[in-house]
Parts: C-alpha cells; structure tokens; sequence
C-alpha cells in the first residue's frame, strides 16, 4: 500500500482498527483532545466514557479477561496518567494483555514541569512489560503496532504509550501496511517446547506415587484448559488449582481438589504437602499458595510449565522445567503418558482427607444467620453458573473462590497478584462489554472495596449493562478484621465500616435497581429478583459481621500450621477498639458521631 | 531461593539498545528485584544503535540465573552474557590523588613502577596516578598508597572481554 498523510491522533486509531480494538475505556483531558477530536468523529470504535481513570483500567482488564483480547484504556496527562497506575500494576501482576494511552504535555516543556505533566513512563517503568515516550510521531504508528504485540505475546501484561499532545496533532506520512510488520530482534515470546524436557517429564510421572497437577492462570492464557482436563482424566492425576486457574479445571470433577493455599482447601494442601510430583502449569508458586517455601511440598519433585522463563527456579527450583506455550507441551506430553498408572492408594487417601475436612458453611438453617459463603452457593445454584462472576479483594473474594464452584475457564475474574479493591465493578463492566448482553456479569463485592470504584455504577446504568452486584456487607474490612482478630489480640483498628451509605439508595440515585437482604429467607428471591430484572441490579446483603475464611495458612507458614475452622473458644479476649471500648462487635452508629464530635 | 551457597560476584556483559532510559530501566531492574551491583559500566559499541553494560553482582548461582532472566524480559536488552566457565578479561582504571610531600615521592615512583602505572599529573603535595588491571591489582595499589594519604580516587569499574574469537 501507498504511503498516506494523516495526524498522529489520525494514525493512532488506525493503528487500534488493525489490532482489531473495538471498545476502548478512557476519560478526556487537555493532553488528549486532538486524539478525542478523532474519537468523536471514528465509527469503528465505541468510547466508554468512565468516572475515573482507575475505573477505565480496571474495565480494560475486565474485557481482556472475559474474552481474551487486549484491553485498552487514555488517560489524559498527570493525574490521569498517575490514575491508571494501579490498573496497570495489577495487569501486570496478573499477566493481563493491556495497552494503556496516555497523553503528555508538549514535548517543548517536558521536564519543566509543566501543568499536568508527570512521567508515566518512569513511573511506569516497573510495572509494564515495556513504555514508550513517543516524541517523534513518525514513530508512532510503528510503536503501536509494537505495544499489542508485546503486550498480547510471550506471557502477557501490559504496556504503556505516552503521547505528547503535539505529537497527536503532528502529521505524519507513513505506509499503514508497512508498519504493522514489526520485527522486535531483543523480544523474545515464543519459545519452542524443548521435546526432550517433555520426555523427562514423561519418566517423572511415571515414577510418581503421590502426583498433584498444579494449575496457574497460564493455562487458560494458553487455552490450554481442555488439555490440563486430558491429562488429568487420562493419568487420573488429582487437580488443584491458584486463584486464577481457577475454572480451567471443572470443580465439580471428581478430580477437583478446588484451590491450594492460604485460604485453599485443606485436601488440596494436604495433597501437595504429601505429593511426591507436583506438576505446576502455567502457575508461579506466589507465597499465598507456598507459604513458607522451603517447607512446601518438601518430598515432591516439580515439573514446571511456563511461558516466562523467568518463573522457572525463580521461588522453588523445578526439576524439569518446559518452556513455552503450555498448550503445545501439553500436546506433546499427552501421548508420553500411561492411563494404566496406579495410584489407587493416593486417590484413597485424598478422599479420606476430603471426607474429614471438608470445605464447611453455614447456611443458615439451625440459626437462622446470613452467611457470605450461603450467598454464594446460592448465587451458584441459582444462575447455574452460567455468569461470569467478578470479585473484589477480601473475605468475600476468597468465599467467591471457594464455594462458587467454577466450570469454565473465563468465568472468573479477580485481582489475584496485586489485590485490588475496587477491581471488581469495573472489571464487571469491563467483562460485560466483552461478553455482550446476554450473558450475566455477576461482581462479588464486599461493603469495603466496592466504595473503592463506587463512581463507575453509572457506566452500568448508561449502557443497561446486565451487571448484578452482590455486596456481602459486614460493615467490616472483613479480611483486615480477621487477621486482626487471630493474630492481633482483637485490636480492630480502623476496619469499622458500619457507617456506610446506604447502599440500596446509592443504586436508586445512580438509576439503578437496589436490592436489600437481610434474612436467610430472602436470598433466593433477591437473587432472582436481580436475574428477572434486565440492566445492573445491586444487591446489599446484609451478612453476619465477624466470621472468618477458613481453612487458613497463616502468612510465611506451612500446612502444618493450618486452622481449618474457627477454634472453640472458651473464653472470648476483651476487645480493645480505641475510640468504642465496650463493644466492639456491634457499634453504635449514634456514638460514634459523639465521638468525632 | 533460600540455598545457602556463599555469596559471589559475576561479571555480566548486557548488550542494549542505545536509547534514552535504558540504564534506568536495567538498574530499576536490580533495584526492585534486590540485587546488589557492585559496579556499573555503559559505553558505545561498534555498533551506533547499541550500548555495552559491564555490570558486576554480588550473588549465589540462583541469583544469577534470575538476574540473567529478569535482564532477558527487557524489551531493550539483546544480549546477556555471564561468562560462567568462559575465560576472560577484566579491567578496570583508576586516578588516585596521592599526598606526595617532596621526600617520598620516589617511594611512590616506585610502587606506580611496580604496579605499571603512570603519574598522569603532579602538584606540590600531590599526584595523580593512573592504574590499569584486574581488580585485585587496583585494591592492592590502592593499599600501598594508602600510606601516603589517597586525597581523591575515581575507579571507573569493571569493564570485561572473552579470551580467544569468540565475541559476545
């Protein structure tokens, strides 16, 4: 194709075509005009106009994990660039393809701190897979062309393009065909699978007693999830998987042995604490799944897939170790692998702890309380799990992992690596937007971190997604609380949330259904009260205030050291909350307003 | 990992693209991962398009390996090389502004004549004396001239080469 003439803003959409973006999250700003100047007048690509940056970032990362493609989000220069920050690092955490636009101050005044200039890119530098400062926008059609690639290749993650504002209005005469061809020599992504690591891996398992398959979110990065099932149903391996992979592995196979770790179940611990192989695909042994390293899984050797090298011996040293897509490993290793294997004695035992220590719950039924963990079960049964379910960060997010019961491999989506609050309503926009409206949006929140992004209901409102919010509300930093409560003598600092909006109004004055529940006798018709309805729906379930997630591995410690359910207290310690010393579990709104008087 | 081998230094040669921000991107790297340089080299190749970074770290194996692969996911580095079982060359400079009263300063002479160095400027009560080698020959100058009163020293750190064809 022939060279043509376009400005920069001009070149950059053209760019976002040929990527295939269609819906981009942002928020305008004196940097960005020019490159909305073209947005106003671009028929391919829908603009969602969000509440705040941070909102836009968390909605981009929503869409790319419901559906696979790369996220985008602008922010203008400054503070919206500084805003989407923690988006960018929890994609980054949690390998999430995303490319982030920002906008800049004129490239003459870079440096002078100039209004609303800050350095994204050196701000940026550590949480992106790589950033550009584009001052010259003969580049700029070439960088953005480089920024999917990068982003979306090898393991993904996202990165970060700052465009001065002169740039965008710069005119720039480029051939459109050439520039998509980009050849990045120092960038390294698709690592061929080293066949003869497969075929160790091979005598591995064969030799193994006592194997647990460990699944990560690179599985279903890879779309590997129907091989990791393969492997599994054809060895008879056990499966547990992190946080994130979970749904890569239906959890109602009788080979689930749900998630591991802090908060994992105790068979799927006990199991890696006893395997003699663990088989890691596509997961990075985070010290919430490890605890204290040198004490995990002491007697087991590793096989270890991944796609970034970087994560092979990086925390535990693997045995065998396979780099590259894990799809195409897994393909490789299927045929190496004998159905015959007997581990008979292992599979007996793993049911034996499941049948001693199972995931426990209170529904409610001999005391009449509303559970967190109920609400969950029963937005499971109810929506047969067919919705995309969303968290947020906490007590609630850790229940939603628990007991929701996960059957495929987009379906849900939390902030895992950097432990988000506030993630958890935008990214149900986000996912909402990827998934269309068909397909429910379920965000899983609780009463602390859904303030966090509040502002972004209105976007759910405007475009009538099919969001249903479920604040489980303990008027509590439920997870703060309980970490309080065990190992901090009760001393609940600053986690009081009993003075909150009243959220059922929050959603009426945002155009919105609002839903209170109070009684376990309720949860059912709210629930369906919240699917009958078409458009967001949110929902304040009103949940007993202190309970804990268990089983629990306390932080840095071993399975050993696991609490699997609240211990039998005979004597409960004097609560000493400083500004309300009498009782602590249930403040009294009136009082605390004398005290701040 | 928590292996307990003894801490080393490794000499890295790290190939990267001649751009604004890429010492910051490598050195934020070791900043944030905790790694420990001990010194820190960049200059130009014969290449235009690209800088040549001697960076010496303080580390067991494991680290190593994870500097090496932490380095790799740079967008802007081409190359890393450990010399790990390679024989090589190392060098470093130095300027040392010695006290040198009147009397002794044959006895300086001396040593810069047993160390292959050069008196590259002289003032009343002072030298400057430059030494090139290894860094153990540089510390072992440096603690002959301690004596004298070193005023002033500049090393420039450890810049390195394979022996034999082979390049990086």
């Amino acid at each position: 194709m022939a060279k043509i003439k376009s400005t920069g803003a001009k070149a950059l959409l053209e760019s976002l075509r040929r990527e295939g973006v269609e819906i981009i999250f942002g928020y305008p700003g004196g940097a960005v005009i020019p490159l909305y100047d073209e947005i106003y007048h671009c028929e391919f690509l829908q603009h969602v106009l969000v509440r705040h940056e941070q909102g836009g970032g968390h909605m981009a990362e929503g869409y790319s994990h419901a559906t696979g493609k790369v996220g985008v989000c602008i922010g203008t220069s400054g503070p919206g660039a500084t805003n989407l920050v923690t988006a960018i690092c929890d994609a980054m955490m949690d390998s999430i393809p995303m490319v982030a636009i920002t906008g800049q101050v004129r490239t003459e005044v870079i440096g002078k701190d100039a209004f609303q200039e800050a350095d994204i890119t050196g701000i940026t530098m550590p949480i992106t897979k790589h950033n550009w400062l584009v001052k010259d926008v003969n580049d700029l059609p070439r960088v953005m062309h480089e920024a999917f690639h990068i982003a979306r290749s090898g393991r993904p993650g996202p990165v970060l393009v700052d465009i001065p504002v002169d740039v965008f209005r710069a005119v720039v005469e480029y051939d459109p065909d050439e520039v998509e061809n980009i050849e990045i020599s120092s960038f390294k992504s698709d690592f061929k699978v080293h066949k003869v690591q497969v075929k160790r891996a091979a005598e591995l398992i064969a030799q193994a007693k006592q194997p647990v398959l460990y699944v990560g979110g690179g599985a279903k990065a890879a779309g590997a999830e129907h091989l990791v099932q393969a492997l599994a149903h054809k060895t008879g391996f056990p499966v547990t998987t992190t946080l994130h992979g979970l749904g890569a592995f239906p959890e109602n196979d009788p080979l689930s042995l749900g998630m591991l770790g802090m908060h994992g179940t105790a068979y799927a611990n006990l199991a890696v604490e006893h395997s003699d192989l663990l088989i890691a695909i596509g997961a990075r042994f985070d010290d919430r799944v490890t605890g204290k390293v040198s004490s995990f899984a002491q007697n087991a050797k590793v096989i270890h897939f991944d796609i970034d090298p970087g994560e092979i011996n990086k925390v535990r040293r693997a045995d065998v170790s396979i780099v590259g897509n894990c799809a195409e490993a897994l393909e490789a290793l299927l045929p190496m692998v004998d159905e015959t294997q007997d581990i008979s004695e292992w599979r007996a035992q793993l049911d034996a702890w499941r049948t001693d220590m199972p995931l426990e719950f209170n529904d409610g039924a001999n005391d009449g309380t509303l559970h967190a963990e109920w609400v969950i079960r029963e937005i499971a049964r109810l929506t047969d799990r067919n919705v995309v379910v969303t968290t947020d960060v906490g007590q609630h997010q850790m229940w939603a992992a628990q007991h929701f019961g996960m059957r495929s491999p987009r379906q849900f989506i939390t902030s895992g690596g950097l432990g988000t609050m506030g993630f958890g309503l935008p990214a149900a926009i986000g996912a909402s937007f990827g998934v269309g409206p068909d397909k429910d949006v379920w965000c899983i929140s609780g009463d602390g971190s859904f303030q966090m992004c509040i502002q972004e209901l209105i976007v759910a409102t405007i475009y009538k997604l099919p969001v249903k919010i479920a604040i489980l509300n303990n008027t509590f930093l439920g997870m703060v609380r309980q970490w309080q409560e065990m190992f901090w003598q009760k001393h609940y600092s600053s986690v009081d949330m009993e003075r909150a909006p009243d959220f059922v109004k929050v959603a009426e004055a945002y155009g919105m259904l609002g839903l209170r529940c109070e009684s376990v006798d309720d949860v059912e018709a709210t629930i369906r009260k919240a699917m009958e309805t078409e458009g967001p729906v949110l929902m304040d379930f009103r949940v007993v205030k202190e309970t804990n997630v268990y089983p629990m591995i306390p932080s840095g410690q071993t399975v050993g050291d696991m609490i699997v359910r609240k211990p039998q207290q005979v004597e409960e310690p004097e609560s000493t909350c400083h500004y309300q010393p009498r009782d602590t579990r249930m403040p009294v709104v009136d009082e605390v307003v004398d005290v701040a008087r | 990992m928590a292996t307990a081998i003894a801490a080393q230094t490794h000499t890295i040669t790290v190939l990267v693209d001649n751009r604004p921000g890429v010492l910051a991107r490598v050195s934020g790297l070791f900043a944030r991962r905790g790694y420990n340089i001990e010194s820190l080299t960049v200059s130009i190749t014969d290449n235009p398009n690209m800088s040549r970074m001697t960076i010496v770290v303080a580390g067991d194996a494991d680290t190593l390996e994870q500097i090496t692969k932490q380095l790799h996911k740079l967008i802007d580095v081409h190359k890393v090389f450990d010399y790990l079982d390679t024989p090589m060359l190392e060098r470093e400079l130095v300027l040392l502004k010695v006290q040198s009263e009147p009397e002794r300063r044959a006895e300086i002479l001396q040593l810069v004549e047993i160390f292959r160095g050069k008196v590259v400027d002289i003032a009343e009560r002072a030298m400057v004396i430059e030494v090139t080698g290894g860094g153990d020959k540089i510390d072992s100058f440096e603690k002959q001239m301690e004596t004298f009163g070193i005023r002033e020293l500049v090393r420039t750190g450890r810049i390195a080469m394979m022996r034999g064809s082979r390049t990086v």
